[in-house]
């Protein structure tokens, strides 16, 4: 009961965005396949998902394709007149597979994709899609490359450079040090790419960076990075990194006595969920993330129970992201047919689809509220402008900031 | 007479291997113009045909000259990163004249890279060669991952560091950008151009193999004092195939990164090599044919099973297991040798009737 109350109230209050926001935009997009003039979304979206659902990646691949199937399960519970079709393909972290991942969903006629899941498999994906005009919101790829150049590709995530900066903002605003270390991994396109929009940003705004050091993926022992950083008297230690390598700094940390503030990403997200580790040493650590499972609005909330009801574990970050994809994509079906007095998208191109998507996602008119952040809006390049939250570790949990 | 026997049977298989290819070709061609294959295959057409080459090149090593390499994806990553620079540096060439040159230079490239590891490599056996190559496969991935190019108005600029390091002008534009890989380059590969140099490589081998060379290369595998103490000498031959075979490695990279407008060092990690070993121990070590049929088979398997869903790359597992048992199995392999001389037999019986 209590679920359906609150489907219904999501239903509700994106009909509401969807017409508060039909009423003040003005008629820009061809009206092709608009249908009669009721104003509704009929039809069957064919949504494919492209994610890495089996490797060493598969714990993002198979977080997106969670968080995508519990957005699709609610919208096509709302109204039988509109229904998604949900098609996930796996491509193993790997731009080769990827595009064999996609080619498969072409056969299967997709007409949107919701990926994919990681940056690399993105960029070799994205650029296909460009050229045969498929619409692709990617959850979680996070480098500005897979969307430069890209008409038809947007960002749910934050971009790489906006990590970095908005971090470097944040620390300098809130006089969180004077002093910065920074650990990256060099071979990994994502800390890398934070780290040198990080340390532009923090040189503009003033921050001395006093120790920079770098760590590959193989990399188990951080005993000189760590060491670096203090003896060179850092007193926050920033970590664009994913958690597995971060928890092992944290350790290494604590085990000489070192105690600076640490600072993350994203990719921190996680950290508390890593088997055998010691929670306690996370006590105090700040991270940037676009969502917290333990935020108290209704969105969240409801999100949340479903998901733990379903797959009986808490949410991550990337399940946020997928679940926020669908439904923006959805709202911006909405968004369309309400201004263009319908629409069915029932046997429409993927070419059909992809224009008409486009065409909303840059309207400075229309904005998707999701887990991930309330009035998140699309600039031109296909970057998502929203709120970064940031978050420090107390007692075990995130607590906002 | 024996010698002269042998070489037609030579002949007769390198021929097979031609048709096999035209046929290939042939086929996929047709089924493309014609608009009857789907997306999914007509998308891995050329990856398959570069992994064809990378077979044959690896079959060189591993079965004619007898040295088992798993670094193989090193030079495969070379032969790629270099076609990438090279083509992004050419301007004002049609697209065509582009990757051909794209294609010999990351040849030329990948021959040099083979022949300078070739050096400290070859002067080792068995196990100690095997692990070695794996190493160099990694330090090429490890070098590659930390480099960075970028092209300007002056020409082309290396760095270890970081863009920045690059110095160039800012209307540059950075084509290698580290772990980040190459990207945003045009896609020149054709399916085409992709089985010229299958059928370049084929031609290269198969008359190497039937070659003076190509017998001292497989005398030196079966039998190295003997062959040394006939004047063979076991470090040129043994360089000559490993360098040729680096150079074909290096063209087949290049060809696999241009249909693509983004390439990953990290894709040519040590799964790739034991990927490519895969196919030369599945269709059979020194055995072209069964490389170049094993490659395309196992490419195309994966996405064959995806239908199974969860369950793909553990059906693939199976696959692979039950193909190597059955291939492996004597009994079996015996009861199909025996099977074809008795259809040769009689097809051979009914010919004469005629």
């Amino acid at each position: 009961m209590k679920k359906k109350l609150l489907s219904l109230l999501m239903a509700g209050s994106l009909v509401m965005a969807m017409t508060a926001c039909g009423g003040t935009a003005e008629a820009g997009g061809n009206s092709g396949s608009a249908a009669a003039g009721n104003g509704q979304l009929t039809g069957t979206l064919k949504l494919g998902v492209i994610g890495p659902l089996t490797g060493g990646a598969a714990i993002y691949g198979n977080a997106v394709v969670n968080g995508t199937s519990i957005a699709v399960d609610e919208i096509n519970a709302i109204s039988s007149d509109f229904q998604i079709e949900l098609n996930a393909q796996d491509d193993e972290h790997d731009p080769e597979k990827s595009v064999n991942a996609y080619h498969q969903l072409q056969d299967w006629n997709v007409q949107a994709i919701a990926g994919t899941v990681t940056t690399k498999p993105c960029l070799a994906v994205s650029a296909e899609a460009n050229s045969d005009r498929v619409f692709m919101l990617t959850p979680s790829a996070s480098a500005t490359t897979v969307t430069e150049g890209k008409d038809n590709v947007f960002q749910l995530c934050f971009a790489d450079p906006n990590q970095g900066s908005a971090s470097a903002q944040y620390i300098a605003d809130k006089k969180l040090a004077t002093k910065v270390a920074i650990i990256y991994n060099n071979g990994d396109a994502y800390s890398t790419g934070i780290y040198q929009t990080f340390k532009a940003k923090a040189e503009e705004l003033g921050l001395s960076i006093v120790s920079e050091t770098t760590f590959t993926d193989e990399t188990t022992d951080f005993s000189v990075q760590v060491g670096d950083a203090q003896k060179n008297g850092a007193d926050l230690v920033f970590l664009p990194i994913y958690y597995t390598p971060a928890s092992l700094i944290l350790q290494q940390a604590s085990s000489i006595g070192y105690a600076p503030k640490f600072f993350g990403v994203d990719g921190m997200d996680g950290i508390l969920t890593i088997e055998g580790f010691d929670t306690s040493l996370a006590e105090g650590v700040m991270l940037l993330t676009p969502f917290s499972a333990d935020a108290s609005d209704d969105l969240t909330k409801n999100f949340v129970t479903k998901f733990n009801e379903k797959y009986g574990e808490v949410p991550s970050q990337f399940a946020a992201d997928g679940y926020d994809c669908a439904y923006a994509i959805y709202s911006a079906l909405q968004f369309y047919a309400a201004k263009n007095g319908g629409l069915d998208v029932t046997g429409m191109t993927a070419e059909e689809l992809c224009d008409i998507l486009i065409s909303v996602f840059t309207d400075a008119s229309f904005s998707a509220d999701g887990v991930t952040g309330l009035g998140m809006r699309w600039d031109k390049n296909g970057q998502v402008n929203k709120e970064p939250k940031a978050v420090v570790i107390q007692n075990g949990v995130y607590v906002g900031m | 007479m024996t010698s002269i026997k042998k070489a037609s049977v030579n002949s007769k298989k390198a021929f097979l291997n031609y048709a096999l290819v035209i046929v290939f070709y042939v086929v996929f061609q047709t089924l493309v113009s014609t608009k009857h294959i789907t997306n999914s295959l007509k998308g891995q057409l050329i990856p398959i045909t570069c992994y064809m080459i990378m077979a044959i090149s690896l079959n060189l090593v591993v079965g004619i000259s007898g040295e088992l390499s798993l670094g193989h994806a090193g030079f495969m990553s070379i032969g790629a990163f270099t076609s990438v620079i090279v083509t992004s540096a050419l301007t004002g060439l049609p697209g065509i004249a582009k990757l051909v040159v794209g294609i010999i230079v990351a040849t030329v490239i990948a021959a040099i890279a083979g022949f300078l590891i070739g050096i400290p490599v070859l002067r080792l056996n068995g196990d100690y060669l095997a692990i070695v190559t794996l190493a160099f496969g990694e330090i090429i991935r490890n070098i590659i991952t930390n480099l960075y190019v970028g092209i300007d108005g002056k020409g082309v600029h290396f760095s270890f560091l970081s863009p920045d390091g690059l110095g160039m002008e800012a209307t540059g534009k950075i084509v290698v950008n580290g772990p980040q890989g190459a990207l945003g380059y045009t896609k020149l590969a054709t399916f085409t151009a992709a089985v010229v140099l299958l059928f370049i490589v084929l031609i290269v081998v198969q008359n190497l193999v039937n070659s003076r060379t190509g017998r001292a290369i497989m005398a030196i595998r079966d039998n190295r004092i003997a062959a040394e103490s006939m004047g063979i000498s076991p470090m040129k031959y043994k360089m000559l195939a490993f360098t040729v075979s680096a150079a074909m490695a290096g063209a087949a990279g290049a060809v696999y990164a241009l249909n693509y407008s983004m390439i990953d060092p990290k894709k040519f990690d040590f799964n790739t090599s034991i990927l490519i070993l895969v196919f030369v121990v599945l269709g059979g070590i020194g055995n072209l044919t069964g490389s170049i049929i094993a490659a395309g088979v196992l490419v195309v398997l994966p996405e064959l099973l995806r239908k199974f869903g969860d369950y793909r790359m553990l059906t693939y597992a199976v696959v692979l297991i039950f193909v190597m048992l059955v291939t492996n199995n004597e009994k079996l392999k015996g009861r199909i040798d025996t099977f074809f001389k008795k259809l040769r037999m009689k097809i051979s019986k009914g010919g004469r009737k005629k």
